[in-house]
């Protein structure tokens, strides 16, 4: 067991936390079309300087930083409050997908702008009636001269409205049945026959967006891995987000010390035990993922275990802020608490709610019977 | 960066599981009857790892022994054994050899506790640790909820030693107290699965209901998460390390045996069941150096009153 930083990891640390004291700017909510256009500028700025994507391969605008060295960054970038990632769906979901099963000419085409916020991508999963039961897709895709048609509607799109592409599962094989039969296809949200309308969140910005899709058009080359194979190209897309990429520690460990300041602000000795036991999940999760960590450098895979993650840290998120509103009182609203409490809600229901999350870990991690 | 054993610890982990699953039965325990246990865990070298290869053993740190207390608790193990991972560095040469090899027991305890049958006691009172053989020490019989120890309140006017502090021992004793819990948990855990998997009501596993199986993943998320706190602790067995460990074992054994408990229904409720021993070792060891609730406040002093403390001088009052 090891657990010291080596020398060079240490010293990225050194070089992204100099980098951000230098350059980080506090940014409005990159939820409103202002805000949004804002984030993406500074998006622009962490891919000028390197930060964008740090564990890409370099030709894509990484610096092919190691597993250590992506969590030690993230930690980094939350310490020093740097702004809300709005390319979070793209670089966190879509490109390991990409990596995984995109063709050269998608790869090529796709990662280098993603990386660079030239190109800011929506993610299409969820419909009116399939949301917890995602395989109860019904938009279509129907097969035409050199590509598709797409049909339907797709819902909870974060940051749709300004988003310029989506990638999303539409049925592909109108004969087959939940899980076949589906196809993974990238869209352009600015193609005809496809209309966005932005839908306002618990908190009252328009970070959500509904999209319809009449006739549009995809070529073949947007399809993304085999025709029908959707749902197995897009599980790979849901395991990093229930895992180790969307959520990393630091975001939790930087939330966890903004609450130690806030009771030694505010103390009250009745809510010690309630901080202590928050801030040190926050480290619980720290600690769970350098396991994982490990795990993926002797080669292992992250199977259906992601699913203690996304439980784990989704009710973190909303046990720091529930304490920190709790220390608050009336002045809820200071310094962000209560925003961040409304964003933390969403939680437990995105990526799979946690119920469908403890179905999977009693089923595949425990092995219950499926009913 | 690695967060795992090394093959060796992980090959005497499983050494000592084996060794456990035959040599060893709580039922039997329960019983009063006799077991070869304790010599086999000294053959295995399993009572010599704490202790410096100079009194003939393995010189081991914690993290040397911590899996080895996890499967302690795994068999809900009723021996001194997390003891002969702490005590050594407060014992002299010859003790040490003698615990090393299985000749004697040692035996720790914070102010009143209990203690069970044992050579040597290692008794902190009023300050100080005083170190007491069996022979010099009164021990009246105390019957416990636990019924596989067999505990005595301990006084004594004479004492081999009296001078010294914790060194330690008392944070030591925590921390294998926390992975004695884990496994606890862990044990509880899996026979509650394998209990749903095959008690059928309504015509089907009662495990395909997601009540049950929501119970049962919450056990096993604390659990998982509580587990890497007990590691990190026998990396560094810091005070405050340590303090986390036990709070988070304590309370996901707490939390399992709850689980394991109601998910068994009314046949775990039974004594004839044996499930009820490992609950009630959860129950005896949760609050048995430092319960989850004193060890979250040693943390709160740390981290926000800004306290550091050395595991001796300035700790927080044990709740009485």
């Amino acid at each position: 067991m090891d657990l010291e930083l080596s020398a060079s990891e240490r010293q990225f640390r050194e070089e992204a936390r100099e980098w951000l004291r230098a350059n980080v700017e506090k940014l409005p909510s990159g939820d409103t079309p202002e805000g949004f256009a804002l984030c993406r500028a500074w998006e622009r700025k962490l891919f000028d300087a390197g930060w964008a994507v740090v564990s890409w391969p370099r030709e894509f605008g990484g610096r092919e930083a190691s597993l250590v060295e992506w969590l030690i960054f993230e930690e980094e970038y939350y310490r020093a409050q740097a702004p809300q990632r709005v390319s979070q769906n793209g670089i966190f979901l879509l490109a390991p997908t990409l990596f995984e099963f995109g063709s050269e000419d998608q790869k090529n085409r796709i990662l280098r702008r993603m990386a660079a916020a030239e190109d800011v991508w929506a993610q299409g999963w969820s419909e009116p009636n399939a949301g917890s039961d995602l395989a109860g897709i019904q938009s279509r895709a129907e097969r035409v001269d050199g590509g598709w048609r797409l049909h339907g509607q797709k819902t909870w799109c974060s940051r749709g409205a300004f988003c310029n592409w989506l990638f999303g599962l539409f049925r592909s094989d109108p004969k087959a049945e939940r899980h076949r039969g589906l196809s993974y296809f990238l869209v352009p949200l600015d193609a005809e026959g496809v209309t966005v309308r932005p839908v306002r969140r618990l908190d009252g910005e328009p970070g959500f967006a509904e999209v319809f899709f009449d006739n549009a058009f995809v070529p073949d080359r947007d399809v993304l891995g085999e025709v029908h194979q959707g749902w197995n190209v897009a599980m790979a897309t849901a395991s990093s987000e229930r895992g180790l990429s969307l959520r990393s520690p630091g975001r939790f460990l930087a939330t966890a010390t903004r609450l130690l300041a806030l009771y030694r602000e505010r103390p009250d000795p009745e809510l010690r035990q309630r901080v202590v036991k928050a801030w040190m999940n926050a480290h619980a999760y720290h600690l769970y993922t350098l396991q994982t960590v490990t795990r993926l450098l002797d080669g292992k895979k992250l199977g259906p275990e992601a699913s203690l993650n996304k439980v784990f840290w989704s009710e973190l998120d909303v046990e720091l802020h529930e304490a920190a509103l709790a220390l608050l009182g009336s002045d809820g609203d200071a310094d962000g608490w209560m925003k961040g409490y409304q964003f933390a809600l969403a939680g437990p229901i995105y990526a799979g709610t946690n119920e469908i999350q403890r179905n999977v870990i009693a089923e595949r991690v425990l092995g219950l019977p499926r009913r | 960066m690695r967060f795992e054993f090394s093959d060796e610890q992980r090959q005497f982990q499983r050494s000592l599981r084996e060794l456990l699953s035959k040599e060893y039965s709580v039922r039997k325990a329960w019983a009063g009857e006799a077991q070869p246990t304790w010599h086999k865990l000294a053959e295995l070298g399993v009572l010599g790892v704490a202790v410096p290869e100079s009194a003939g053993g393995l010189g081991g740190n914690a993290l040397d022994w911590i899996l080895l207390a996890e499967e302690a608790g795994r068999a809900a193990l009723a021996a001194p054994l997390a003891d002969a991972f702490a005590a050594p560095p407060l014992l002299s040469p010859e003790w040490q050899s003698k615990l090393a090899d299985g000749r004697a027991t040692v035996a720790l305890a914070a102010d009143d506790m209990l203690v069970p049958e044992a050579d040597l006691y290692l008794v902190h009172r009023e300050g100080r640790l005083h170190v007491v053989p069996r022979t010099s020490a009164n021990l009246k019989r105390v019957s416990v909820s636990d019924g596989a120890r067999r505990v005595h309140r301990i006084e004594f006017s004479i004492s081999e030693r009296s001078d010294g502090a914790w060194g330690g021992a008392f944070d030591r004793m925590a921390l294998g107290s926390a992975a004695e819990l884990v496994g606890l948990g862990q044990h509880l855990l899996e026979v509650a699965v394998e209990y749903v998997k095959v008690r059928q009501q309504f015509g089907q596993p009662v495990g395909s209901f997601q009540a049950v199986k929501h119970v049962l993943a919450n056990a096993l998320l604390e659990l998982e998460f509580a587990r890497p706190f007990v590691y990190r602790a026998a990396y560094q067995p810091t005070p405050v390390h340590i303090s986390m460990a036990k709070a988070a074992a304590s309370d996901a054994a707490h939390h399992a045996a709850r689980a394991a408990l109601q998910c068994h229904g009314a046949i775990g409720y039974s004594f004839e069941h044996d499930l009820h021993m490992w609950m009630k070792r959860v129950w005896s060891l949760e609050p048995a150096w430092g319960s989850a609730l004193w060890h979250r406040e040693r943390v709160a002093r740390q981290i926000l009153d800004g306290q550091v403390f050395d595991g001796e001088t300035n700790e927080p009052s044990l709740p009485s």
